[in-house]
């Protein structure tokens, strides 16, 4: 097993080749789902003003 | 119309965009996830060592596909920014302003590993060969056009103003792609190759093909995911767009 991680010699840098894959690919993926969140909630907020300055009219 | 210019306007429609990207998105995640693993699995554990390289050859893996998806999504960029600017079509616009991050980030994935490959096997982080100095222009456009993008006020004007850049940049794809045959380079040339054999051993082919697929997928994935955002935030005075957010979970 701890072959497998050494990988003879050059360890460091195929998994840190690995980890950057990963990791980018992962930010990747999460980036939009997060500012999607934030997107609704601000539409969200806009629309019940939108539908609150209606009413008070 | 027949039924494919039919389907095309439908699909072009922001609305339906909006549900069948969200209907094929976690699909193009799970099966890019799924055929990534396999492929990692085939390329760490089941392959064999490199006769010169010995282990250090398994960075082609990531390297390899990440390199063609550099070029694949600047092209897939490239034709929706021709299609936005000559036909106007809207959805062309944001597939091809969602495509410059994702590209963004598999080109810098194809630099980074390349370095670390570089270091164990050429002695050097960095050299300013053709290769490599093309993949980094190829970056710097995709910023550019990010930059752009996010620089002008007006969504649209923004994403015409980007999508020319995008497409003026087009003309560093084949560099990239030729640059191994034309100039002589410390990078090596392609091991796979369309037309012929493959210089590579058919268990060493096997995942980086499917990495191949799998980077595809996960691309598609991320590309429906944002330019469904995209999507709700150009049209977001519509009133499907209102149902959506006043009804939706915040999922």
């Amino acid at each position: 097993m701890s072959n497998f991680f050494a990988m003879g010699g050059y360890g460091f840098y195929v998994w840190t080749s690995y980890g950057v894959f990963l990791l980018v690919l992962l930010i990747d993926a999460l980036a939009p789902m997060l500012r999607r969140r934030r997107v609704i909630a601000l539409l969200r907020g806009r629309y019940r003003r939108d539908v609150g300055r209606g009413s008070r009219a | 119309m027949n039924k494919l210019t039919l389907w095309f306007h439908q699909f072009g429609s922001p609305p339906t965009f909006y549900r069948v990207a969200g209907l094929l998105m976690p699909w193009c995640y799970g099966i890019g996830a799924l055929l990534g693993a396999i492929a990692l699995y085939g390329g760490l554990v089941l392959a064999p060592a490199d006769y010169q390289q010995g282990d250090a050859f398994r960075i082609i893996f990531i390297h390899v596909p990440t390199a063609w998806m550099s070029l694949f999504i600047y092209f897939f960029m490239a034709v929706n920014a021709f299609i936005s600017l000559v036909w106007r079509i809207k959805i062309s616009e944001t597939l091809a302003m969602a495509s410059a991050p994702i590209g963004a980030a598999f080109t810098f994935i194809c630099l980074v590993t390349g370095s670390l490959w570089g270091k164990p096997m050429w002695g050097t982080w960095w050299t300013w060969d053709a290769r490599l100095t093309s993949e980094l222009v190829l970056l710097f456009l995709y910023l550019g056009v990010i930059g752009l993008n996010n620089a002008i006020e007006d969504r649209r004007q923004a994403a015409r103003a980007a999508a020319f850049l995008a497409l003026i940049g087009v003309v560093n794809v084949p560099i990239v792609h030729f640059s191994v045959n034309w100039w002589n380079t410390l990078h090596q040339g392609s091991t796979v190759r369309l037309l012929g054999p493959s210089a590579i051993t058919a268990d060493m082919l096997w995942p980086l093909l499917m990495m191949m697929v799998a980077t595809k997928f996960w691309y598609f994935g991320s590309l429906f995911s944002r330019s469904r955002l995209a999507v709700l935030e150009l049209e977001s005075g519509k009133d499907w767009v209102r149902r959506i957010a006043l009804g939706a979970s915040n999922s």
